[in-house]
C-alpha cells in the first residue's frame, strides 16, 4: 500500500514537470498563432501581449495577395505529392526484387544500394545541380522531383519489410498460375500497407519541409515551394510579423495532417526503420 | 530460357526504373562529384584541373573554412549531448503510466514534423532583442544583461542550438520510448526481487539494456547535426559576421552563390570524410559500452 501511494506521488510530481516541458514545446506554437492575429501595432507592443485584444483574421486573407502563396502551396503539393509517389513506385519495385527475387549479384547490389546511405546529400546534390541546369530543368517541376525520388532509404524500408512476408503466401499463388508482376501488386503491396506508408508519411514530410534543393533549382517566383516562399517572405517582408506567422501557419498545417493521418502506422515503421537491425 | 535466367530478367525489369535513376542521379553523381573536386569551374569556362590545390586550400589556407569547421562542431557538441540527454529524460518520464501521457509525447514529437524554416521563422520573432518573448522572460526573472540573441557573435550560435534541441529532441525521446518498450519486464520483476533499488536497477539493467538505442540515437543526431543549414540560413543568414556560418552554408554559398563547383564539392567531399570518420570512430568505441544480447 505505502510502495502505491509513493508511486501516486512520483508519477504526479514527473506530470508537473511534464506540464513545464509541454508548455516550452507548445509555446512557440502558440506565440506563432498569436501573433498571426494581431495588427502590426500590437506585434510591437511592450510587453507582449499573448492574447491579440481583437483577433485580425484578415491577416491571413492578405497573404495571399502581398505573396503568391497559393501559388506556393500548390507547388509544395505537386512536387511532394509526386515525389512521395514515385518513390513508393520506384522503390517497392526494386525491393521486390531484392527481398523476393534471385538473382547473381543481388546482395552485392543491395549492399552498394546501402552504401549510399553514409554520402550527405551535399555531396550529390552539386552534381544534380549540374545536370538539372544543363538539361535546362530549373524552374520545372521535373527540376524539383526527379533527383528526390532516388533514395535507398525507402528500398531498404520496403526489403525489411517484404522479407517477413511468408513464403507460403506467394507459393500458392506461384502454383495457380500467377506472375511476378501479379505477386508483387496483388499479394505483397497489400500486405505492406503499415510498411508503405509509413514511408509515404516520412517521404511527403520530408519533401514538405525540403528547404536547400528547391532553393537551388528556383529562381522564379511562380515555382517556389512553401520553404522558400517562407524564406524569401521573410527577408521582403521582414518586420511584419503578423504576416509571416500567418503564413507559417499555414506552411506548417500540411505536415500536421500528414502526421495526424499516418501516425497510427508510424510507430511500427521507426521500429522497422533500424532500431531491431 | 532456363527458369533461373527467367527470374533474373524478372528481376532486372522490377530493379530497372530505380536503377536507371539512382545510376544518374546517386551513382553518378557520387563519381561525378569526386572528380569534380579536382577541378576549378564556374559552369561558364572550361574547367581546369587543379590536382589536390581544392583539399590543401581548405586544409592550410582557407581561414573562412576553419572557422565554419569550428562553428559546425560547437553546434554538434551543443545539441547531441543535450537532445539525447534530454531525449532520454523524456521518454523514461513517459513510458510511466503518468497522467496525459499521450498528449505529452504528441507535444515533445510535434516540433520534429514542422518546416525548420517556419520553426526557425517564430524563433527568430522569440529571439528578438526588443519584442521578443524570450528577453521579456528573462527580464521577468531578474536578469539585467539581456543577450541580444542573434546579433551578438557570442549568443547567435547558441540561439542556433536552442532552436535545434526545441526542434528535435522529439526525436531522439521517440527512439528511447521505443527502446524502452523493447526491454522485458521480466528483467525488472527479476532485479525486484533481488532487492534492487530504483539506481541500481537503472544503472544496470535499463542503461546496459538500452544502449543499443543510445548509439543509434548518438550515431544518428551526429550525422545530422552535422549537416546544419536550414536553422541558420533563417535564423541568422550565417551573421553575424560569420558567427553561425555552417560547413553546408559554406558548400551552399560556394556552389549556388560563387559558382565555384569544383570547390564547393570539394567541401562536400570533406563533410563526408568528417561524418565518416565520426561516425567510424563511434562505431570503434560502441564495444566498451554497447551491449548485444
Amino acid at each position: 500500500m505505502r510502495m502505491k501511494v509513493k508511486e501516486k506521488v512520483l508519477n504526479w510530481s514527473l506530470f508537473c514537470l511534464m506540464v513545464i516541458v509541454a508548455v516550452v514545446m507548445l509555446v512557440p506554437f502558440f506565440w506563432m498563432f498569436s501573433t498571426s492575429l494581431k495588427s502590426l501595432g500590437e506585434v510591437f507592443e511592450y510587453p507582449p501581449k499573448w492574447i491579440p485584444r481583437q483577433p485580425h483574421w484578415e491577416n491571413y486573407a492578405r497573404i495571399w495577395s502581398v505573396v503568391p502563396f497559393g501559388r506556393y502551396l500548390l507547388n509544395s503539393v505537386i512536387v511532394s505529392g509526386s515525389i512521395t509517389l514515385l518513390h513508393l513506385l520506384v522503390a517497392s519495385l526494386s525491393a521486390f526484387a531484392f527481398a523476393r527475387l534471385n538473382f547473381p549479384g543481388r546482395d552485392k547490389l543491395f549492399l552498394l544500394y546501402l552504401a549510399t546511405l553514409m554520402v550527405p546529400g551535399q555531396v550529390t546534390m552539386i552534381p544534380n545541380f549540374i545536370l538539372i541546369k544543363l538539361l535546362r530543368l530549373t524552374d520545372t517541376y521535373t527540376g524539383l522531383i526527379l533527383p528526390n525520388v532516388f533514395t535507398a532509404f525507402g528500398v531498404f524500408l520496403l526489403r525489411q519489410f517484404f522479407m517477413t512476408i511468408p513464403k507460403d503466401y506467394e507459393d500458392a499463388a506461384r502454383i495457380d498460375g500467377a506472375s511476378r508482376f501479379y505477386i508483387y501488386s496483388r499479394i505483397i503491396l497489400p500486405l505492406s500497407v503499415p510498411a508503405l506508408s509509413t514511408l509515404a508519411v516520412f517521404t511527403f514530410v520530408f519533401q514538405w519541409n525540403n528547404l536547400l534543393w528547391p532553393l537551388v533549382v528556383v529562381s522564379k517566383d511562380s515555382m517556389k515551394t512553401v520553404t522558400i516562399g517562407l524564406a524569401s517572405f521573410q527577408g521582403m517582408y521582414g518586420t511584419t510579423w503578423n504576416l509571416l506567422m500567418a503564413a507559417a501557419v499555414i506552411g506548417v498545417l500540411p505536415s500536421i495532417v500528414a502526421f495526424l493521418i499516418g501516425q497510427r502506422f508510424l510507430i511500427k515503421g521507426i521500429t522497422l526503420t533500424g532500431l531491431k537491425a | 530460357m532456363t527458369l533461373r535466367r527467367k527470374e533474373t530478367l524478372a528481376a532486372w525489369l522490377f530493379l530497372l526504373p530505380g536503377f536507371v535513376g539512382f545510376a544518374i542521379f546517386v551513382f553518378g553523381a557520387v563519381v561525378f562529384s569526386s572528380v569534380l573536386s579536382f577541378f576549378e569551374w564556374d559552369m561558364l569556362t572550361k574547367p581546369t584541373f587543379l590536382g589536390l590545390r581544392n583539399f590543401t586550400k581548405l586544409f592550410l589556407e582557407d581561414k573562412t573554412f576553419h572557422l565554419v569547421f569550428r562553428n559546425t562542431l560547437w553546434f554538434v557538441l551543443g545539441t547531441v549531448p543535450t537532445r539525447v540527454l534530454l531525449g532520454l529524460i523524456f521518454a523514461l518520464i513517459l513510458v510511466r503510466n503518468i497522467p496525459g501521457r499521450t498528449f505529452f509525447r504528441a507535444a515533445i514529437f510535434l516540433p520534429v514534423i514542422i518546416p525548420t524554416v517556419a520553426a526557425a521563422m517564430v524563433w527568430r520573432w522569440i529571439f528578438n532583442a526588443d519584442f521578443g518573448l524570450l528577453n521579456d522572460f528573462l527580464y521577468q526573472i531578474g536578469v539585467s544583461n539581456l543577450p541580444r540573441w542573434l546579433s551578438d557573435p557570442k549568443w547567435a550560435l547558441v540561439a542556433i542550438v536552442i532552436l535545434s534541441v526545441w526542434k528535435d529532441v522529439g526525436f531522439s525521446t521517440v527512439m528511447f520510448m521505443a527502446g524502452l518498450q523493447s526491454i522485458p519486464t521480466t528483467v525488472y520483476e527479476a532485479a525486484r526481487l533481488d532487492g534492487a533499488n530504483a539506481w541500481k536497477t537503472f544503472v544496470h539493467i535499463t542503461m546496459p539494456l538500452l544502449s543499443p538505442t543510445t548509439f543509434f540515437v548518438i550515431v544518428i543526431n551526429v550525422i545530422s547535426s552535422f549537416q546544419v543549414f536550414d536553422q541558420a540560413y533563417v535564423l541568422t543568414g550565417g551573421g553575424p559576421g560569420n558567427a553561425t556560418n555552417t560547413i553546408v552554408y559554406y558548400i551552399y554559398n560556394n556552389a549556388f552563390q560563387w559558382f565555384r563547383m569544383g570547390y564547393a564539392a570539394a567541401i562536400a567531399w570533406v563533410l563526408f570524410g568528417i561524418i565518416f570518420i565520426a561516425t567510424f570512430v563511434q562505431f570503434r568505441y560502441q564495444r566498451k559500452w554497447v551491449y548485444y544480447e
